[in-house]
């Protein structure tokens, strides 16, 4: 008997066998379902995050550095570098006269405060302290009104720009502009409304309140931690335009030659390399705990491949009797756990679809067809795994003994 | 010719430290076209006897030739494949697969001889014709009667114009009417030419054979011809 026609009996007995006993095989295909839509979701889920991440990592720009006085990654003692000195608001104006790469720098520092108009409040609010470069470094647009001014930043105005959210929050009916707000019980005058900037990982960057970085420090803030959002020329190199900052920055705070700087230029990368890390350990371990369910549905689908081969002994016998041979029955037994567990699969792979639906309200993920083929594979898998135990004590039963079972 | 030659043949189990002897140096020779008998009682060795002739069990020692081929010391496989060419079984308890019909059951050894499915349903359908089941095909054996059943298995056994009919105790679950049917079937193959070997218990059973092996203790008693064979030879 040739391959192809053991496999088409194959199919046919092991549909056979599926159907006659519909409970049996619906609870262990039940088990491969959720194994699969675990898995599925898990890795939609890694995916999901690793996208949705990507995205908010480019709003802080891929041309941009971040000129602070610590570091983003943790390479030196804490005890070394906690005695750096603060920047001050004036630094930027420095770093700005000296660079030949850098198109626009903004100074930054925020706070947490209540803000109200009239009877509507909206408590922990994010006020931002900021240049007037700041919204083309940090991509603001300005929906409404405007965004401030130098001579505004210089003299300290008491003006802001609403994020989206906020704006909504406060003016449901719109008109936010002239208007007098109160921030943390100081008044300032409305005069820009962001457009809205849509979702970000570390934060709503529609529920803040930007303000001249002056007045930020004046009114709320007596030890800022300052920090520079430099955007780099288009067409200047990243490298050349950092070793450029660095010695600037080094200059400006008189490090010594030979001395390790006091201040740090971050980046994006830098972001993208610590999630990494981070995420492999969460791809890993994750895949791990949903792949023992997968496990756990293999387990049953070995069990009942044991039953179902115990039952059929004398099927075993008969088939054998009249000129089956050892390979035609592993075959058959390996068919019916591939197709139980590839049904399952299939099955599972409906549901985490249908999930997918409901998690991209959270996250920006999609059933890619690479997860969809690789249930498929690791099912089938599964089963071939799972079913050849049972299959092969079937192939190796005596026709005698088999036939004698009953 | 000798349709099958057993020489010196011992099938010995091991039981724990216990040595049993179910054939002893049996030697046997089988023409074509004879319809022979094997009686004996139980724990004879004729179960034993007639798993090897089925080359459903091998011997521990001795030679079995089977149409000239020595089937001794064949493997699984190939015995798998002895099994499906040369001979046609027919079981006391029928051993039809319950869940297919009669049609599938009697082209199971076809599939396993890999025909095609259309010459295959041809075939299938001839043999059951010929045992008077033409309009029982599409049913399944809970749905036919034991007599009918049985005629299922004969066709089922003689699809792929097997070398030996091998029967073991074919009436036994057989009220003595079907019984007398299913013998009336035997010995018209018979007549036609086919090599039939009956394994049964029963003395009446075994009259309707032209020779009668009988076994006891592993051993052949006996082996007489009770009537001249009405088959035609042809070798």
């Amino acid at each position: 008997m040739n391959l192809a026609r053991e496999f088409g009996e194959g199919i046919k007995i092991s549909a056979h066998a599926i159907f006659a006993n519909k409970l049996r095989s619906g609870l262990t295909t039940l088990g491969i379902v959720i194994g699969i839509v675990t898995v599925s979701l898990m890795a939609m889920a890694i995916e999901g995050l690793r996208q949705s991440f990507m995205r908010s990592i480019s709003a802080l720009g891929a041309d941009v550095f971040y000129i602070e006085k610590y570091p983003w990654e943790r390479t030196s003692a804490w005890w070394k570098i906690r005695n750096r000195r603060d920047f001050t608001i004036g630094d930027a104006k420095i770093i700005q006269r000296e660079s030949v790469h850098t198109l626009a720098i903004s100074v930054e520092n925020s706070a947490t405060l209540p803000v109200r108009y009239k009877d509507r409040n909206a408590s922990g609010a994010w006020i931002v302290g900021n240049n007037e470069q700041s919204a083309l470094v940090r991509q603001l647009n300005v929906k409404q009104g405007r965004f401030f001014s130098e001579a505004e930043v210089a003299g300290s105005r008491p003006v802001c720009v609403l994020g989206a959210d906020i704006a909504d929050n406060l003016f449901p009916q719109g008109g936010a502009i002239g208007e007098r707000i109160q921030i943390g019980g100081k008044n300032f005058d409305v005069i820009g409304v962001n457009e809205k900037f849509g979702k970000f990982l570390f934060a709503n960057m529609d529920n803040q309140v930007i303000i001249p970085i002056t007045r930020l420090t004046a009114d709320f803030v007596r030890d800022p931690y300052i920090f520079f959002m430099v955007k780099i020329r288009p067409g200047s190199a990243m490298e050349d335009a950092k070793e450029e900052l660095r010695g600037i920055v080094r200059k400006m705070r008189r490090v010594a030659p030979g001395m390790e700087d006091d201040f740090a230029i971050n980046q994006q990368d830098m972001v993208i390399k610590q999630f990494d890390k981070v995420g492999k350990i969460i791809a890993s371990v994750g895949l791990f705990i949903t792949g023992l369910a997968l496990f756990v549905g293999g387990i049953g689908i070995m069990n009942i491949m044991f039953v179902s081969v115990a039952e059929r002994t004398k099927e075993i016998g008969i088939r054998k009797t009249i000129g089956a041979k050892r390979r035609t029955i592993l075959i058959q037994f390996l068919i019916e756990a591939a197709v139980i567990c590839l049904l399952g699969g299939l099955i599972g792979l409906g549901v985490a679809w249908g999930a997918s639906v409901g998690i991209k309200k959270f996250l920006p993920t999609e059933m890619s067809p690479s997860v969809a083929v690789l249930a498929i594979l690791v099912s089938l898998v599964t089963g071939i795994v799972a079913g050849f135990l049972p299959a092969y004590r079937a192939a190796r039963m005596s026709p005698v003994d088999a036939l004698r079972a009953e | 010719m000798n349709l099958i030659r057993l020489q010196n043949l011992s099938r010995v189990y091991q039981m724990g430290a216990e040595t049993i002897y179910a054939l002893r140096d049996v030697s046997l020779e089988i023409q074509r076209g004879e319809y022979v008998a094997i009686m004996g009682p139980s724990g004879s060795g004729k179960s034993t006897l007639m798993n090897i002739l089925g080359c459903l069990d091998s011997p521990s020692s001795g030679k079995y030739e089977l149409n000239g081929t020595d089937v001794s010391e064949m493997d699984d496989n190939d015995l798998a494949e002895v099994r499906n060419r040369e001979i046609g079984f027919v079981f006391q308890t029928f051993n039809l697969l319950p869940r297919s019909h009669a049609l599938h059951n009697v082209e199971l050894p076809l599939i396993y001889a890999s025909i095609d499915a259309d010459e295959r349903k041809q075939l299938a359908r001839e043999a059951l014709a010929s045992v008077g089941l033409a309009d029982r095909m599409h049913h399944r054996p809970n749905e036919l009667s034991g007599g009918q059943r049985q005629r299922v298995a004969v066709a089922r056994a003689l699809i792929n114009k097997p070398s030996i009919l091998l029967a073991d105790e074919p009436t036994g679950n057989l009220d003595s009417k079907t019984g007398t049917e299913i013998m009336a079937l035997f010995e018209e193959l018979s007549r036609k030419g086919n090599t039939i070997i009956v394994v049964t218990h029963e003395e009446d059973i075994a009259r309707h054979a032209v020779r009668i092996v009988r076994i006891r203790d592993g051993l052949i008693a006996a082996d007489e011809r009770v009537r001249p064979s009405e088959a035609t030879v042809s070798v």
